[in-house]
């Protein structure tokens, strides 16, 4: 897994490579909490992630309840079918909404 | 850091082979995710040592093994913490040392890796019908869960009893039909696909057959008939009593069916559905002493089960074996079990098979006041779940209107199942026993009231509500028993041909007899319970004991929506006319007086002439009137409704009883009569023009409304 983590007017960019899964998910939280200070804006970029395990999806969802608690959200862009269809049977899907582009996304901020 | 990270038992003490590892805690037994690692404990009264076992998922021999040092031991428990585990690709067990003595009841055996029976999920059938787990060494292993799932505002729904309508469903085969439509057929995600027909339906509670972990290829043979495989395909044979079955779900493969299981769940409560579980508590799938060896044996036999004085195991249940439930221990991991399940799963409530075998002694014995039953009764965590016992075992104890209730237990009542078919084929000497039934058997539940009693004519053991219709006789040879298996007393008839046919006076009476089964469930007092597909017509061509197929026989035919709409419309107005009316809902017995001074007792009861019911022997007929002053004991006003059903072959003239204060009947239901006038949606009724009498076709049932 390979992580970059940008900060733009206010909006925090993660784009992820790779997978999510218990060896990488700690990895990635520390760094996104790292990151994050007090942003409330996040979008997150999984076109080239290919696998979100079990533990992947918490991040995503720690992630979440995080910002909610100040106001904020994360936006998740070009996520896969594949992983559209698991979030959606485990019900981690209904935390988010999900864009096709990062210009999409980027217009829910403005 | 923070000051939680400073706690000196976050941090490992001992170190093999690599691996770091610290004295655990006893409590709570099984594998439980603690800061840094994983907790592990497990109880044997009897084991000499014990040595976990790590696996990485999809490799076949462990990569670590690590005997635990007798100071990990407090009494017959054994814990450790592990450290640094891949939680989400680790899979584990344990190796047992102890006496193998089964004429003491100790079958150890340390060549064997053991399942915990604390485990959380358990790998090996992560798939349905996956045959590459089958060659595994240790095929079911325990693995590590996540049990944090985000509920947000859900809880348990809690429906009054007296209001649930229950949905009896197979998870495979409510949509494993490729017309199903769903895209992850025969999975948890599919029921939630259908909820839009569950509501549709009108029912507000779904019972879920056994769902806990279990091996599909358990005794899976090929019919030598047919060449189909058969297999464990009810799933009456836990392995695991705290896992979900994998395969059920269709992330199960990604580790995931404790999320896809609970999220189903959420979203069933958001639409007010409750959700019961079948659960089988009597015995487990290590069968007798020739059975194979994954867990309770292994772990301590002779806590786990039931043994006869010479260390064979008794079999109340007819599978086997017997779990010795009111060992304290045993008694403890039920308790620990249905606590888990309602409060991480919310879970509304528990179906138990054979529960008898729930209140024997360790020696087999019927107890008066079993320790189990009475616990569960008086859960602190239980106490608003539904517990529903099927009140009978193998071992010849039946204990319907009987079993110990403590206030709380519900049974299956089996005498109404086998009252109402004996009414509807015509048979003499039921009526009596039919008026007992429609009032919620208050021969059997006097002082329990009316929600002591599960009402229902057919579930999944035993023909479906059509074939009880279109057979006289079983027809179970594709379970290749010589049609020896399933059981013999139906009392169904067959409307005049043995199976399909295209007869259509004979379909005609088959679908008027359906009917008249779902209008006399519906309006009995009691909490209904409908098998899946009775409500569209599903067949299962005379089979009674489809246990082992995994096919188009036990999958639901959804082509059957539009094949039988006549059905599914009535089935889904007679619910709905259940739901609308509260006199149908009384949670407390009627009492057959006029405690309202509305001028009519809660309940009269009618033959062909008004307040004339015919008891005598040879009577087909029954009539009953509800007075709507009495709905919900008084408390609530309601139409009247009156209920006339004639089993006899040839019409009949039935006198109406004559309402009060100008009101009239208006006719809701007639079976006889063809759509769209075998009823009428509800407040468009039409009033009848003669009103004080009413021509019942032969084998038919009519309701009407006073208002």
């Amino acid at each position: 897994m390979k992580v970059t983590i940008q900060t733009k007017n206010n909006i925090v960019y993660i784009t992820i490579q790779g997978s999510i899964d218990s060896n990488t998910a700690g990895e990635l939280q520390s760094h996104i909490l790292e990151k994050l200070g007090s942003f409330n804006r996040v979008i997150m970029d999984l076109t080239a992630v290919d696998f979100l395990s079990s533990a992947g999806l918490r991040v995503l969802l720690m992630l979440y309840r995080q910002l909610s608690t100040n106001g904020g959200k994360v936006l998740l862009v070009n996520v896969s079918d594949e992983i559209c269809d698991i979030m959606s049977m485990t019900g981690f899907i209904n935390f988010f909404e999900l864009y096709g582009s990062i210009d999409e996304a980027e217009k829910q901020f403005i | 850091m923070t000051t939680l990270d400073n706690r000196i038992d976050f941090y490992p003490t001992n170190e093999y082979q690599g691996i770091k590892y610290r004295r655990g805690r006893v409590l709570p037994f099984g594998a439980t995710l603690v800061p840094n690692g994983v907790n592990f404990s497990v109880f044997s009264s009897a084991a000499t040592s014990c040595t976990l076992v790590l696996f990485n998922k999809n490799e076949e021999d462990p990569y670590a093994e690590i005997p635990l040092p007798d100071e990990f031991r407090v009494g017959n428990v054994y814990a450790i913490i592990v450290f640094g585990l891949d939680y989400e690709n680790i899979e584990y067990g344990y190796r047992m040392e102890g006496p193998h003595d089964p004429q003491n009841g100790h079958r150890f055996n340390r060549d064997i890796v053991l399942s915990d029976p604390y485990a959380k999920a358990i790998g090996g059938r992560d798939t349905w019908r996956d045959i590459s787990g089958l060659n595994r060494n240790y095929p079911f292993r325990s693995r590590l869960v996540f049990d944090d799932f985000d509920w947000e505002e859900d809880n348990p729904l809690e429906t009054p009893m007296e209001d649930l309508i229950i949905y009896e469903i197979h998870v495979r085969g409510f949509t494993s039909h490729p017309s199903s439509g769903v895209r992850h057929r025969g999975t948890f995600a599919a029921i939630r696909e259908k909820i839009p027909y569950l509501l549709e339906l009108g029912i507000n509670c779904v019972e879920l057959m056994p769902i806990y972990e279990f091996d599909e290829f358990e005794h899976s043979h090929e019919n030598p008939d047919t060449g189909d495989l058969l297999v464990n395909y009810w799933g009456y044979s836990t392995l695991n009593f705290f896992a979900p079955k994998a395969g059920y779900a269709a992330t199960g493969k990604y580790g995931m069916a404790v999320d896809e299981l609970k999220t189903l769940i959420k979203e069933l409560h958001r639409n007010g559905i409750e959700v019961i579980l079948d659960v089988v508590f009597n015995h487990t799938a290590e069968g007798d002493h020739r059975g194979p060896t994954i867990s309770f044996r292994g772990i301590d036999n002779k806590t786990y089960y039931m043994l006869t004085p010479d260390g064979y195991y008794f079999n109340f249940s007819g599978t086997g074996n017997t779990l010795n439930c009111n060992h304290p221990v045993v008694r403890n991991m039920v308790l620990d079990c249905l606590r888990y399940w309602t409060s991480e799963y919310h879970i509304d409530g528990f179906r138990f098979d054979l529960a008898s075998i729930l209140g024997r002694a360790q020696d087999g014995s019927p107890l008066n006041n079993p320790p189990l039953l009475e616990s569960l009764a008086h859960d602190p965590i239980l106490a608003k779940c539904k517990l529903i016992a099927e009140a009978w075992d193998a071992g010849g104890l039946y204990q319907v209107g009987v079993f110990p209730a403590y206030g709380r237990w519900a049974e299956w009542n089996g005498k109404y199942r086998d009252t109402v078919r004996k009414f509807l084929k015509g048979e003499h000497n039921t009526v009596g026993q039919l008026s007992q039934c429609m009032q919620g058997s208050p021969e059997m539940y006097l002082h329990r009231g009316t929600t002591a009693g599960i009402n229902f004519i057919t579930c999944h053991d035993g023909f479906t509500l059509y074939d009880l219709f279109a057979y006289n006789e079983k027809h179970n040879e594709a379970n290749g028993e010589n049609n020896q298996d399933g059981c013999n007393d139906n009392f169904s008839w067959n409307c005049g041909w043995e199976g399909e046919t295209d007869d259509l006076a004979v379909n005609l009476l088959r679908h008027r007899q359906i009917k008249n089964a779902l209008t006399i469930l519906m309006l009995s007092q009691g909490v209904p319970m409908i098998l899946m597909g009775d409500e569209m017509g599903r067949t299962q061509y005379g089979n009674n004991n489809t246990y082992c197929h995994d096919s188009s026989l036990n999958w639901l035919d959804w082509s059957l929506v539009q094949k039988n709409f006549d059905l599914l419309s009535f089935a889904r107005h007679i619910i709905n006319f259940r739901r609308q009316h509260p006199i149908l809902r009384n949670k407390e017995h009627y009492s057959n007086r006029d405690y309202k001074e509305s001028g009519y007792a809660d309940i009269t009861f009618h033959g062909t002439k008004a307040w004339h019911a015919d008891w005598s022997e040879s009577t087909t007929v029954f009539a009953f009137m509800l007075d709507g002053h009495h709905a919900k004991n008084g408390f609530v006003k309601d139409d009247t409704i009156y209920v006339a059903a004639n089993m006899h072959w040839d019409a009949l003239d039935f006198e109406l009883p004559q309402l009060s204060e100008n009101r009239k009947w208006h006719l809701s239901v007639n079976t006889s009569m063809m759509p769209p006038e075998t009823f009428y949606p509800l407040n468009s009724e039409p009033a009848l023009e003669n009103q004080s009498g009413f021509i019942v076709g032969g084998r038919s049932v009519i309701v009407l409304i006073g208002k």
